[in-house]
C-alpha cells in the first residue's frame, strides 16, 4: 500500500470512530417497532442517557397519535410493524452483482443525466463497486477534512447529528425540536423516537460560511437511513446557505422516509436552505416509490432574519412536504420557492406555512406545481398573520402547469389575517403545455422532448434561479429527464 | 420543389380541402388568395405538419420525398417554415434561446456542428437589420407581451435566422399597420432569391403590393378555381371572390 493510501485509510479510520458506521455494517434490526426497538437503536449509536430519554418520551406520546387526514393524498395503510427502523446498508453481498441486475431505467436516466460509471455503481449500490465506493468515500473524506479545517478556522460546526450529540450536547439539547416540537405532528414524533442521523450545523455570530454546505462531502451521507434529522443554527450576523439531496435516483430499500429539518436564525442572520429530491418514484402503475412524509420548519429568531427555502421535488410516490417559516422577530423575512413534479402516479401534496408574528415581516411564496401522466399535484399553502404583527406583508404567487388530461393540479391556499395593516396578495394560474406551443416548437425543428422541458423550464425559471448556479443546471437536466415520455 | 397532387384533406371528419392540385418549383412565389373559410391555413398546416388534421386522399411531394410522411420538427429542419398568423407565446422562454435552439437543431440534423454563444450572436446581429428587429424583443419571452406588429416582425426574423428552402407565410399581414407592414414585407422581399420557394397565404391584395408574386391562385371551398399571375390579384381586388364563384 502506497504511503498516500495508508493516510487515507488512516484517516477513514478516524473517522468512523465518532460514527456509528463501524457498527451497521452487520446488523440491522428486525421489523417491528416498540420501546425496545427505540432502546436498540439509541445503544447502537452509544447515546447518552438524556437522548434515550428524550427518544421513548417522544415515542410514547407517538402511540398516542394517528397520521394525518387531510392531505389530498391516496395515501395507502402503512404497516409500521412492519419495517425495520435501523436501516443498514446492505451488505455488499445482498446487492446486485454488476450492473446487469440493475433496473435498466436507473440506468437510462444514469447516462441521461451524464453519471460516470462508477459513480452509477456506487448510486445503485453493485456488489463489485465496494472497492470503488470505498475509494470513492476516502476522496469525500479528505475532501471534507480539508473543508472541515477551513470551516474550523472560523468557528464553523458542520458535522453528523450523532457527532453533535456526543461533541455538543449542550447546543442539541438547547436547540433541538425548539422549532419543530416531539408532538408537532405524527410523522415528527416518528423521527424523534427513531431517528437514525442527520446533519447539524452551527455558525458563529457574525461569520459569513466561506463555501456552500452540501450533505455530499458528508461520509455519513451515504447513509443516513429513512429518519434523518437536519438542525441549522445560524448566529447573530452570521450566513450560511446549505444544499441537500443529491440530483441522481438513488436506489433506496427503503419505503417510508420521515425527516425532520429545523433551522433556527438569530438576529440580522441568513439561511439559504436549497434542496433537490429525486429519489425512486415508483412505476407508471403506482407500483413501489418512496413515501416522503417530512416536516422542515424555520424560526427567524432575530430582528431582521431571513429564511429562504427552494426545492425542485421531482422524486418520491408521496410527497407530503411543507417548508414553514415563523417569522417573530420585527422585519424578518421568509421566502419559499418550490417546482414540484408529479409524473407517473406521483402523488404531491406539498406547500409551505408562513407564520408572521413579528412587525414588518414579510413573506414571499412562489410555488409551480407540474403534473404530467397519471400525476396529482397539490398545492397547499398557509399565511397567517398574527395580532402583533403590525405592517406584515405576503406576496404568494401559485402556478400549475399540466401536461395531457390524466393528471391534475389542486390548490388549497389558507390565509388567516388577524392584524388589519397587514397586505397579502395571492395569484393563482393553471394552463396547460398548449399543442399549440408544441407544434410552434416543432415548426422551428425542436423535437417533442426538447420542447416539453423547454416549456417547463420556462414555466419553472424564477425558482431555478433562486437555486445555487450548478444546482440551477442539474435541476434543470434532471426536470428533462423526469418528463421522458410524459408526453405524446 | 414542392408538388401537391389532389390532396383532400379532413378535420373531425369534414373535408375543407377537395382536391389540391399546386406545383411550387425552386425560387417562385405562389400566393393563395381566397375568402374566410376556403382551407387557406389548412393547406399551410398540412405542409408544415400540424395535428389533428387527416389526408384521405393525394400526395404531398418536397424535394422529391414524401412530405407527408415525415414527422413536425424533420420537415422545419429539411427546409420548410411556417410563419404563423398567430405566433404562439412561450413564457419564461427568452427569445434568443429558443432561437438558439431551433438553429442547432437544424444545424444537429444536417450533420453541422452546433453554434456556440459567440457564432450565434453573430448570426443574430448579420440578420437583425433585415425587419429592424429590436434589440429588447431578443430577451424577452417568446412573443409575451408581443404587440401584433412585433410577433410578425419576429416571426420574419425567425425566418431570416433559419434561412428556409421553403417559406409558407400564412396571414402575415393580419394585424398589421401600414407602417408594420411595410416592414415586414420588405423584411420578406430581402430574403427572396433563387433558391428559395415561398407560399404566401393572404386574404388582400395590399400584402400582394409589397411582395410581388410569380403566380396567384385562387382558393374557394376547398379547391383551387383560378390560377394565374399577379395580375389576377388586382382582378380579385376590383370585382371580389363572388365574381369567381359565380363564374366557377
Amino acid at each position: 500500500m502506497s504511503q498516500a493510501n495508508q493516510e487515507l485509510h488512516e484517516l477513514a479510520k478516524k473517522e468512523y470512530e465518532h460514527g456509528f458506521v463501524t457498527d451497521i455494517e452487520s446488523d440491522t434490526l428486525p421489523p417491528g417497532l416498540d420501546e425496545d426497538t427505540v432502546r436498540a437503536i439509541s445503544a447502537r449509536k452509544k447515546e447518552p442517557q438524556w437522548m434515550l430519554d428524550w427518544r421513548l418520551e417522544a415515542f410514547a406520546k407517538w402511540q398516542e397519535m394517528t397520521p394525518p387526514k387531510w392531505p389530498y393524498l391516496d395515501l395507502p395503510e402503512i404497516d409500521f410493524q412492519s419495517i425495520s427502523y435501523y436501516s443498514a446498508p446492505k451488505k455488499p453481498e445482498d446487492g446486485p452483482k454488476s450492473l446487469d441486475e440493475v433496473d435498466p431505467k436507473l440506468i437510462e436516466t444514469y447516462n441521461k443525466l451524464g453519471i460516470p460509471l462508477e459513480e452509477q455503481k456506487l448510486l445503485a449500490g453493485v456488489t463489485e463497486a465496494t472497492d470503488v465506493a470505498v475509494d470513492a468515500v476516502f476522496d469525500s473524506v479528505s475532501v471534507k477534512t480539508t473543508y472541515s479545517e477551513r470551516l474550523a478556522e472560523d468557528g464553523i460546526i458542520f458535522c453528523s447529528l450523532s457527532e453533535a450529540i456526543h461533541d455538543h450536547p449542550d447546543l442539541i439539547k438547547q436547540y433541538m425540536a425548539s422549532v419543530v416540537p416531539v408532538t408537532d405532528n405524527f410523522f415528527a414524533a416518528l423521527n424523534c423516537a427513531v431517528f437514525t442521523d442527520g446533519s447539524f450545523v452551527y455558525i458563529p455570530k457574525g461569520v459569513r460560511c466561506p463555501m456552500e454546505l452540501s450533505t455530499y462531502f458528508r461520509i455519513n451521507a451515504q447513509n443516513t437511513g429513512q429518519f434523518e434529522r437536519t438542525l441549522i443554527i445560524a448566529e447573530e450576523g452570521s450566513y450560511v446557505s446549505y444544499l441537500e439531496g443529491c440530483t441522481a435516483p438513488q436506489r433506496d430499500e427503503n419505503q417510508l422516509h420521515a425527516a425532520v429539518v429545523e433551522l433556527v436564525a438569530m438576529k440580522d442572520a441568513e439561511i439559504k436552505y436549497s434542496t433537490v429530491q429525486n429519489w425512486y418514484p415508483g412505476d407508471e402503475t403506482g407500483k413501489g416509490g418512496i413515501y416522503n412524509f417530512v416536516t422542515k420548519r424555520a424560526e427567524c429568531r432575530g430582528d431582521n432574519s431571513k429564511v429562504s427555502w427552494t426545492q425542485v421535488e421531482t422524486g418520491s410516490a408521496i410527497t407530503w412536504k411543507y417548508p414553514s417559516c415563523v417569522l417573530k422577530g420585527d422585519n424578518s423575512t421568509g421566502e419559499f420557492y418550490s417546482v414540484a413534479l408529479s409524473s407517473l402516479s406521483q402523488q404531491a401534496d406539498t406547500g409551505t406555512k408562513m407564520i408572521h408574528l413579528g412587525k414588518n415581516t414579510s413573506s414571499t411564496i412562489v410555488a409551480k406545481g407540474v403534473s404530467a401522466m397519471k400525476g396529482q399535484n397539490a398545492y397547499r399553502g398557509l399565511v397567517h398573520i398574527g395580532k402583533s404583527a403590525d405592517g406584515a406583508r405576503n406576496y404568494t404567487q401559485c402556478d400549475s402547469l399540466l401536461l395531457g388530461d390524466t393528471c391534475g393540479a389542486h390548490t388549497f391556499p389558507y390565509m388567516e389575517v388577524k392584524n388589519p395593516t397587514a397586505q397579502v396578495e395571492h395569484e393563482a394560474t393553471t394552463s396547460k403545455i398548449g399543442d399549440d406551443q408544441l407544434f410552434y416548437c416543432q415548426q422551428r425543428g425542436i423535437s417533442e422532448e426538447d420542447a416539453v422541458s423547454m416549456i417547463v423550464n420556462g414555466f419553472c425559471k424564477e425558482v431555478f434561479k433562486e437555486l445555487p448556479m450548478e444546482f440551477a443546471v442539474e435541476a434543470q437536466k434532471l426536470l428533462s429527464v423526469s418528463l421522458e415520455g410524459a408526453v405524446g | 420543389m414542392l408538388e401537391i397532387k389532389d390532396l383532400h384533406v379532413s378535420v373531425d371528419g369534414n373535408e375543407i380541402l377537395k382536391g389540391i392540385n399546386l406545383s411550387v418549383g425552386t425560387g417562385e412565389v405562389h400566393a393563395i388568395m381566397g375568402p374566410n373559410g376556403s382551407g387557406k391555413s389548412t393547406l399551410s398546416y398540412i405542409l408544415s405538419g400540424k395535428d389533428g388534421y387527416d389526408v384521405t386522399a393525394g400526395s404531398v411531394t418536397y424535394e422529391g420525398k414524401d412530405l407527408l410522411e415525415m414527422e413536425t420538427d424533420e420537415r422545419a429542419c429539411e427546409g420548410i417554415f411556417l410563419a404563423f398568423q398567430y405566433p404562439v407565446e412561450i413564457p419564461g422562454v427568452n427569445n434568443t434561446y429558443f432561437l438558439k435552439a431551433a438553429v442547432n437543431a437544424k444545424r444537429k440534423y444536417q450533420g453541422l456542428e452546433e453554434l456556440d454563444a459567440m457564432g450565434f450572436m453573430k448570426l443574430m446581429k448579420e440578420k437583425m437589420p433585415i425587419v429592424e428587429m429590436k434589440q429588447d424583443l431578443l430577451t424577452r419571452s417568446v412573443n409575451v407581451g408581443f404587440s401584433g406588429g412585433e410577433k410578425k416582425r419576429n416571426e420574419i426574423f425567425q425566418m431570416a435566422v433559419l434561412e428556409p428552402k421553403l417559406a409558407l407565410l400564412d396571414e402575415t399581414d393580419s394585424g398589421l399597420d401600414i407602417d408594420a407592414l411595410r416592414i415586414v414585407a420588405n423584411g420578406v422581399n430581402s430574403l427572396r432569391n433563387e433558391e428559395r420557394s415561398m407560399v404566401v397565404v393572404t386574404h388582400y391584395q395590399r400584402l400582394l403590393d409589397y411582395i410581388e408574386p410569380d403566380f396567384v391562385h385562387v382558393l374557394s371551398d376547398g379547391k383551387i378555381i383560378k390560377s394565374g399571375d399577379k395580375s389576377l390579384a388586382l382582378e380579385l381586388e376590383d370585382k371580389g371572390y363572388s365574381w369567381l364563384d359565380k363564374s366557377a
